[in-house]
């Protein structure tokens, strides 16, 4: 399983690396990007928000990334109980600490397997996001013009892509709706990046309100 | 700032949340509205993004065949195809609308 999940999730990283090059990067900045932040959702995001903005846009950029990792912060609050004691081993995990390890990891029924899902796709993802980012950026580096190619288009697939698997109740799809709203309307009239951050009130306020709750089930918790 | 400093800040920004959630008591955001927001917030960046790189040019709104090749993204991930498949599916609409000049 483990490493199944890292060869689908480093083909995406293909991706990655050719809309990296195509929004400006060089091809060992994109390589930074995915050993050092790695993590998708804020890697896209940090390229989409440049790819649109520029150099005046990188305040944007990171803080949309760093808003978009808030997720593997919680991810962590899962695993720590889970994975013991770690000792020097925690900078590593917290590394390791994304979606698809979690998703691995949490869908095991005992902890030795629960911790060995951990650590393998942790590694697998790892080797193959970066070997593929490379591919990837050397493919969009040999590539001229990108919106010829439909790099533009490829990188709002990649958010959608991203997105679908959330949006399976009613509150995720509102919001959805009025950030994607917000952040278009708020273009034109706002600097490069900040509609992106704006938009994010939405879920400040629908989350913060409970807006659009889902009907609990008995006995359901959460 | 230029572009490889704003790399290391948001990589650094990034792990901080990873860090950090190995450092906190559970207690503290292990609430139900924060992980909700936090939850919702991932929704509404992602799909910021997908818009704004849809939608508009520059500072302008903009239909054009992007458009097409989001439905088209939409309608294989329905079809439950592989994210690969639908990122090039999509760039191909786009190039192929393009191309035609639309």
């Amino acid at each position: 399983m483990s490493l199944g999940v890292g060869i689908a999730t480093g083909l995406y990283g293909i991706s990655f690396g050719a809309l990296a090059v195509a929004a400006g990067l060089e091809i060992w900045q994109a390589q930074l990007l995915s050993i050092l932040m790695f993590s998708g959702g804020s890697q896209f995001a940090f390229i989409g928000v440049v790819a649109t903005g520029g150099v005046a846009s990188l305040p944007a950029a990171i803080a949309s990334a760093w808003l978009l990792g808030i997720r593997n912060g919680f991810y962590a609050l899962q695993m720590k109980p889970l994975l013991g004691s770690l000792g020097w081993r925690t900078p590593i995990a917290a590394q390791l600490n994304i979606d698809e390890t979690t998703g691995v990891a949490t869908a095991q029924s005992n902890l030795p397997d629960t911790r060995k899902g951990f650590w393998l796709t942790g590694i697998y993802v790892f080797v193959f996001w970066n070997l593929l980012t490379l591919f990837g950026s050397l493919l969009g580096s040999s590539i001229g013009d990108p919106s010829a190619f439909g790099l533009d288009a490829a990188a709002a697939a990649a958010f959608l892509g991203l997105l679908w698997p959330r949006l399976k109740a009613l509150q995720p799809i509102v919001v959805a709706t009025a950030a994607a709203v917000i952040a278009v309307l708020l273009t034109p009239v706002l600097s490069p990046g900040l509609p992106i951050l704006v938009a994010a009130l939405a879920a400040v306020i629908v989350g913060g309100l409970n807006l659009f709750k889902p009907k609990m089930q008995a006995g359901e918790v959460q | 700032m230029t572009l490889t400093l704003a790399i290391l800040i948001a990589s650094l920004a990034v792990y901080s949340w990873k860090f950090f959630g190995y450092l906190v008591p559970q207690r503290l955001l292990g609430k139900p509205m924060v992980a909700r927001i936090a939850s919702l917030l991932t929704v509404a960046l992602l799909s910021a993004l997908l818009a704004t790189q849809a939608m508009t040019s520059q500072s302008e709104i903009v239909f054009d065949g992007r458009l097409v090749a989001v439905a088209v993204a939409a309608l294989l991930l329905k079809l439950r195809a592989p994210f690969l498949v639908v990122v090039v599916a999509a760039a191909a609409v786009a190039a192929l609308l393009q191309a035609v000049g639309f």
